[in-house]
C-alpha cells in the first residue's frame, strides 16, 4: 500500500455534488498532477459529511482542516498554500472550527461534538466506490465471523440482546422480526432492504447508500444467513441515482471478491442480491405496498396479517428492514450486544440519525445517541435558531409525525417519548419552527403531502384526508367555522382508526398535534380572522404605524400595485388594504419600521 | 376450533375464519362493499369495521381472522360513527341521483345510507367529474358514481383473468380505467360482464333495453342454454319478459360469459323460432311438430333405402347438454348405422 502525506476528502454526497463538488475533485486531481504532488497527496471522494448547510465540503488530513462552501477557484489556493507550503487557508475554513484564531479538530466542532456515529461511521471517511477501503475499516469481518463461527440462532440472539429497533419508522424490535422470519415455514425466503425513503426532507438512508454501500450488502448477507434466505432485494427510489449507482458498483465488487454469490467464505452459504427501482411514491415505503411494487404490481398496501415474515415477496417469508437498521448490524456483531445496548435509553438502544431542517443554523444529518434531548439536538448540534428568533416547535417523524412545542424541548428523544407527545420517531425527519411559522399553515403543508401521496385504496384516507385539507384551507383563508374545528377532530379519529395502512393511520397527526398544542392559533384564525404568525396571506393586513411614519414615501415607491398614498414630507402614508397584494415589499423597504402586518 | 364472542354471543368456528364469516354463522350481518369471498383479501372500503376487545383501532371484519377469546362488537358507538363517516365521505363525491338511477333498489350505497340514516353529505368540497364511457356494446362505466371498492378490477384480474381494467391516478383522483384511458371498446375487455355483476353501485351497469325497476322483477333460477358448461343464472323477469341476467352459484362460481350475461334479447325477439318450419312451394312455412317429425322420419327412411347409411352425417351443437349429445351419437350409430358424427366444439 502506498503512503501519502495528505489525504483530501471531497464530499460526494448529493448535497455537495449539486453544488459542484465533482468539479472541485477534478480540479484537485489536476493541480496535484501539475504540482507534481501525485505521490504525496491523494484525493478521496467520500459519502456525505452531514453538514450539508456548509457544502461543498473538503477535509484535508492529517491536519483535519475542514474547508466549507468552497468554490472551484478556491482549490488553487488550497493546493498552493496548504498542500505545497503547508499553510492552512484559514479564510476558507468552516467558521465554527476556528476558535480564538486556532483551528479545532472537527470532532470538537459543535455540530459533531455530541454525535456518535455508528450507522454513519464510514460516511465521509472512506471512498464508497472502493471495496478495499471498506475492508480496511473492518468491512466484511462481521460476515466472516457470522458464517464461520456462529449459528443462525446465535446471530438472532445477539441482535435481540442489542435491543436494536427498526429505524424505518415503526420501531419494531429487529431481533424479533428476524426470529419470526427464521421460524416461518417456506422453501424459499427473501431478505429485503427498504431504501424508499419517502419522508420529505429525510436523507439518512441515501447518505448511507452513497457513503457506505457495502455495509448494506454485508448486513443483508448476515440477515439472510440468520433467517435462511438466499436472495435479497434492495428497493430504492429512482430519484437517488448516485445511491443506485454506488450500490450497484458495490454489489459488482462484492461478487468479484466472492463476498456475494455461491459458497461465501467457503461455507455452504450462498447469497445474491439485486436492486429494484421505485418510482418515488411515499406509500411504496409501506412494507406491503413495497412488496407489491417489487412484484411488479401497483404500489398499494394489503391487509396484515399475514405479515411479510410469513407471506412477503411472491408470498414467501420475507425479512424487510430499513437501511439504517441494517447499517447498525455489522457493528453489533463486531462490538457485541452489550456495547450497543449501553448506548441510549431503556427501551430505545443505540443511536439515531436525524435530518435536521427548517429554522435551524446547521441544516444537515446528525447521528446522536437515543436519549439526547431535543434541546441538545437543536441547540448544541443544530446550532440553534437563526436570526435570534424564538423556538416555537419541532416536527418529528415527517408527515406521519406531530409538532412538539417549546414546553417539551427537554424531552429525551426515544420511540416512546415521542409517541407520548403525539408525534413519532418516523424515519428521523426533524423540522424546526420559529415564531414566524403559523401552525395552521404547517399542518396544511404536511396534510397536503399525504393527500397527494394517498394511494387511493381505502375510503377514510383517500376521501377523509382530502376533506381535512379543505377544512384547513378554509381556516387559513379566514372562512373557517367552529364546526370545522370540531369536525376536524372527529374526522381525524375515523381516519386514524379505520384506515388500512400506516399512511392513513398517521396522516392526521400533524393536524391533531397542532390542534392540541396550538388551539389558540386555530381559534385566532376562526374567531378573529387573524393569523398570529402573519403567514396566512388571506388574513394579513399591512398597516402604517402613524406615530412611526417619517413621511419619506419610500414604501409608496416600492409598492408594485401603487396602493400606498401620501405626500412626501407632508402627510403620514396610508395603505389601501383592499388593493394590497400582501407582497411585503413596503415592510422590507421602510427604514423606520413604521409598517406592520397582522 | 376457536371460541370468541360477537355482540356478547359466544360462537365457535374453525381457525382461519374471518370475523365476517364467524358473525354470519350466528346470523349477524356486517355491512360490506368490497368483500367477495372469491377474491384475495384486500379490505379497501372499510365499511365493515368492528370493535375488537374495546381497542381504539377498528379492524375490518372481512379480512381479520378470529382468535381465541376475541370479543367483537359489530354495532358499537365507535363503529357506527366510523361507518357513518365513511358513508358521508363517499357521498361527498357521489351524484345522488337515486330517483332516476338504474341501480336504485339494488344499490349497496343506497341501502347502507338508509340503514345508517345518512340523507346527504356534510361536506361541500371538490368533486371529480368523469365522462361516462358508453363505448362497450353491453355495459357502461360511470366513474362519477364509483366508490372505488376495487371489486371490478380484482374480478377481471383474479377470476376472469383478462386484466382489461385497473386503477388510474391515486388519492382523491383514483378511478377505474382501461390502459392509457383509451376506453372500453379499445381495451382487451371481452364483455363478460363479470365486473358489472359485482359492482355495488351504478358505476358499471348493463345498458338496459327495457326500463324496469329491480323491485318490479322476479328472479328465475335457470341453466344457461348457450353451451355445455351449464352456468347457473338468475333471469330477472318483468311482465313475463327477461330484462337482465345475473350469475348464480353453481359450477360457474358466479361467473358468466358475454353470451350468458348479455345475450338474452332473442328470448322475446319477434323473429324467434317457436314452431318447426317446412319448405313448401319453395318457402319455409310453419308446421305442427307431428308433421315435422313425419317429414324427418320419411326422408331418413327413403335416403337410407336409396343410398345406404353412409349417406348420413350428424353434427351436434355445444348448446346441447352432454346427455343430448350422447343420444345424438347413439342415434346415428344404432338407428342409422353410421360413425360419421361430429360436434361444433371441435372446430
Ligand atoms: C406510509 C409509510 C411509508 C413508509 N416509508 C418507509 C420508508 O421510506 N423507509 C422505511 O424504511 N420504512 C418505511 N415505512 C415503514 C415500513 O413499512 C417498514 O415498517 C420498515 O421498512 C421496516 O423496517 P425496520 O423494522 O427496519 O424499520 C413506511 C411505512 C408507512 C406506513
Ligand atoms: S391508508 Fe391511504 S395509503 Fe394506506 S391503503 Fe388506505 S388509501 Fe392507501
Ligand atoms: S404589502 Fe406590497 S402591495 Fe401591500 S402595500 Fe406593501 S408594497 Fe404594496
Ligand atoms: S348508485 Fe346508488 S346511491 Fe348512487 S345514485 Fe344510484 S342508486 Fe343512488
Ligand atoms: S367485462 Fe369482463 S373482461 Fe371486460 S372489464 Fe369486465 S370483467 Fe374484464
Ligand atoms: S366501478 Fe364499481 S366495482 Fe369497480 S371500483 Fe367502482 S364501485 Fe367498485
Ligand atoms: S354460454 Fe357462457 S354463460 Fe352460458 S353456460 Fe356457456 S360459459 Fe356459461
Ligand atoms: S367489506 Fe371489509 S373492507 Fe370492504
Amino acid at each position: 500500500m502506498e503512503l501519502y502525506r495528505s489525504h483530501i476528502l471531497v464530499c460526494g454526497g448529493t448535497g455537495c455534488v449539486s453544488s459542484d463538488s465533482l468539479k472541485i475533485e477534478e480540479r484537485f486531481i489536476d493541480l496535484i498532477e501539475k504540482n507534481d504532488l501525485k505521490n504525496e497527496a491523494k484525493v478521496v471522494k467520500t459519502g456525505c459529511f452531514g453538514l450539508c448547510e456548509a457544502g461543498p465540503i473538503v477535509i484535508v488530513y492529517p491536519e483535519g482542516a475542514f474547508y466549507s462552501q468552497l468554490k472551484v477557484e478556491d482549490v488553487d489556493t488550497i493546493v498552493s498554500e496548504h498542500l505545497v507550503k503547508g499553510r492552512i487557508v484559514t479564510d476558507l475554513l468552516y467558521k465554527e472550527s476556528i476558535q480564538e484564531g486556532e483551528m479545532q479538530s472537527i470532532n470538537d466542532v459543535g455540530f459533531y461534538k455530541k454525535q456518535e456515529r455508528v450507522a454513519l461511521r464510514n460516511c465521509g471517511v472512506i471512498n464508497p466506490e472502493v471495496i478495499e477501503e471498506y475492508i480496511a475499516y473492518d468491512g466484511y469481518e462481521a460476515l466472516g465471523r457470522v458464517l464461520t463461527d456462529m449459528t443462525p440462532e446465535e446471530v438472532i440472539q445477539i441482535v435481540k440482546d442489542s435491543g436494536l429497533r427498526g429505524r424505518g419508522g415503526g420501531g419494531f424490535p429487529t431481533g424479533l422480526k428476524w426470529d419470526f422470519t427464521a421460524k416461518a415455514e417456506g422453501d424459499q425466503k427473501y431478505v429485503a432492504c427498504n431504501a424508499d425513503e419517502g419522508d420529505p426532507g429525510a436523507f439518512m438512508d441515501r447518505s448511507v447508500l452513497e457513503g457506505d454501500p457495502h455495509v448494506i450488502i454485508e448486513s443483508m448477507a448476515i440477515a439472510a444467513y440468520a433467517v435462511g434466505a438466499n436472495k435479497g432485494y434492495v428497493y430504492i427510489r429512482a430519484e437517488y441515482p448516485i445511491a443506485v449507482n454506488r450500490l450497484q458498483i458495490a454489489i459488482d465488487q462484492a461478487k468479484d471478491m466472492g463476498l456475494l454469490g455461491e459458497n461465501i467464505f467457503d461455507t455452504d452459504f450462498s447469497f445474491d442480491m439485486e436492486i429494484r427501482l421505485g418510482a418515488g411514491a411515499f406509500v411504496c415505503g409501506e412494507e406491503t405496498a413495497l412488496i407489491n411494487s417489487i412484484e411488479g404490481k401497483r404500489g398499494m398496501p394489503r391487509p396484515r396479517p399475514p405479515f411479510p415474515a410469513v407471506k412477503g415477496i411472491f408470498n414467501k417469508p420475507t425479512l424487510l428492514n430499513n437501511v439504517e437498521t441494517y447499517a447498525n448490524v455489522p457493528q453489533i456483531i463486531l462490538r457485541g450486544a452489550e456495547w450497543f445496548s449501553s448506548i441510549g435509553t431503556e427501551k430505545s438502544k443505540g443511536t439515531k440519525v436525524f435530518a435536521l431542517g427548517g429554522k435551524i443554523n446547521n441544516t444537515g444529518l446528525l447521528e446522536i445517541p437515543m436519549g439526547t434531548t431535543l434541546r441538545e439536538a437543536i441547540y448544541d448540534v443544530g446550532g440553534g435558531i437563526p436570526n435570534g428568533k424564538a423556538f416555537k416547535a419541532v416536527q418529528t417523524g415527517g408527515p406521519s409525525g406531530g409538532c412538539i412545542p417549546a414546553a417539551h424541548i427537554d424531552t429525551p428523544i426515544d420511540y416512546d417519548n415521542l409517541i407520548e407527545l403525539g408525534s413519532m420517531m418516523g424515519s428521523g425527519g426533524m423540522i424546526v419552527m420559529d415564531e414566524d411559522n403559523c401552525m395552521v399553515d404547517i399542518a396544511r403543508f404536511f396534510l397536503d403531502f399525504t393527500v397527494e401521496e394517498s394511494c387511493g385504496k381505502c375510503t377514510p384516507c383517500r376521501d377523509g384526508t382530502k376533506r381535512m385539507l379543505e377544512m384547513l384551507d378554509k381556516i387559513a383563508a379566514g372562512t373557517g367555522t367552529v364546526e370545522d374545528l370540531t369536525k376536524l377532530q372527529t374526522l381525524a379519529k375515523t381516519i386514524k382508526n379505520a384506515s388500512l395502512c400506516g399512511l392513513g393511520q398517521t396522516a392526521p397527526n400533524p393536524v391533531l398535534s397542532t390542534l392540541h398544542y396550538f388551539m389558540d392559533e386555530y381559534e385566532a384564525h376562526v374567531h378573529e380572522k387573524r393569523c398570529p404568525a402573519g403567514v396566512c396571506k388571506a388574513l394579513l393586513n399591512y398597516m402604517v404605524i402613524d406615530e412611526k411614519c417619517k413621511k419619506c414615501g419610500i414604501c409608496a415607491a416600492k409598492c408594485p400595485v401603487n396602493c400606498i398614498s401620501g405626500t412626501k414630507g407632508k402627510t403620514v402614508y396610508h395603505i389601501d388594504t383592499e388593493q394590497c397584494i400582501k407582497c411585503n415589499a413596503c415592510l422590507e423597504a421602510c427604514p423606520f419600521d413604521a409598517i406592520k402586518k397582522g | 376450533m376457536v371460541t370468541l364472542s360477537i355482540n356478547g354471543q359466544r360462537v365457535e368456528v374453525e381457525q382461519d375464519t374471518t370475523v365476517l364469516e364467524a358473525a354470519a354463522t350466528i346470523g349477524i350481518k356486517i355491512p360490506t362493499f368490497c368483500h367477495d369471498p372469491r377474491l384475495k383479501p384486500h379490505g379497501s372500503c372499510r365499511i365493515c369495521v368492528v370493535e375488537v376487545n374495546g381497542g381504539k383501532n377498528l379492524p375490518t371484519a372481512c379480512v381479520t381472522p378470529v382468535y381465541e377469546g376475541m370479543e367483537v362488537e359489530t354495532e358499537g358507538e365507535e363503529v357506527v360513527t366510523a361507518r357513518k363517516e365513511i358513508l358521508d365521505l363517499l357521498l361527498a363525491d357521489h351524484p345522488l341521483e337515486c330517483l332516476t338511477c338504474e341501480k336504485a333498489g339494488e344499490c349497496t350505497l343506497q341501502d347502507l345510507c338508509y340503514q345508517y340514516g345518512i340523507e346527504r353529505t356534510s361536506y361541500d368540497g371538490e368533486r371529480n367529474h368523469y365522462e361516462i364511457d358508453y363505448s362497450n356494446d353491453f355495459y357502461y362505466s360511470d366513474q362519477n358514481k364509483c366508490i372505488k371498492c376495487g371489486k371490478c378490477v380484482m374480478v377481471c384480474d383474479q377470476l376472469q383473468e383478462t386484466h382489461a381494467i385497473g386503477f388510474a391516478e391515486r388519492g382523491f383522483e383514483t378511478h377505474i380505467a382501461t390502459p392509457m384511458e383509451r376506453g372500453l371498446s379499445e381495451s382487451t375487455c371481452v364483455s363478460c360482464g363479470n365486473c358489472v355483476s359485482v359492482c355495488p353501485v351504478d358505476a358499471l351497469a348493463p345498458k338496459k333495453k327495457t326500463k324496469f325497476r329491480y323491485w318490479e322483477t322476479e328472479k328465475v333460477r335457470t341453466t344457461c342454454s348457450y353451451c355445455g358448461v351449464g352456468c347457473q343464472m338468475d333471469l330477472l323477469v318483468k311482465d313475463n319478459k327477461v330484462v337482465e341476467v345475473q350469475p348464480a352459484e353453481g359450477v360457474n362460481d358466479r361467473m358468466l360469459c358475454v353470451k350468458g350475461k348479455f345475450a338474452f334479447d332473442f328470448l322475446s325477439h319477434p323473429n324467434r323460432l317457436k314452431m318447426p318450419l317446412i319448405r313448401k312451394d319453395g318457402r319455409l312455412q310453419e308446421a305442427s311438430w307431428e308433421e315435422a317429425y313425419d317429414t324427418i322420419i320419411g326422408k331418413i327412411n327413403s335416403i337410407k333405402e336409396e343410398n345406404g347409411p353412409g349417406a348420413f352425417a350428424g353434427l351436434t351443437s355445444a348448446r346441447c347438454s352432454t346427455e343430448d349429445n350422447y343420444m345424438m351419437q347413439k342415434f346415428m350409430r344404432a338407428a342409422i348405422g353410421t360413425n360419421s358424427v361430429d360436434h361444433c366444439a371441435r372446430l
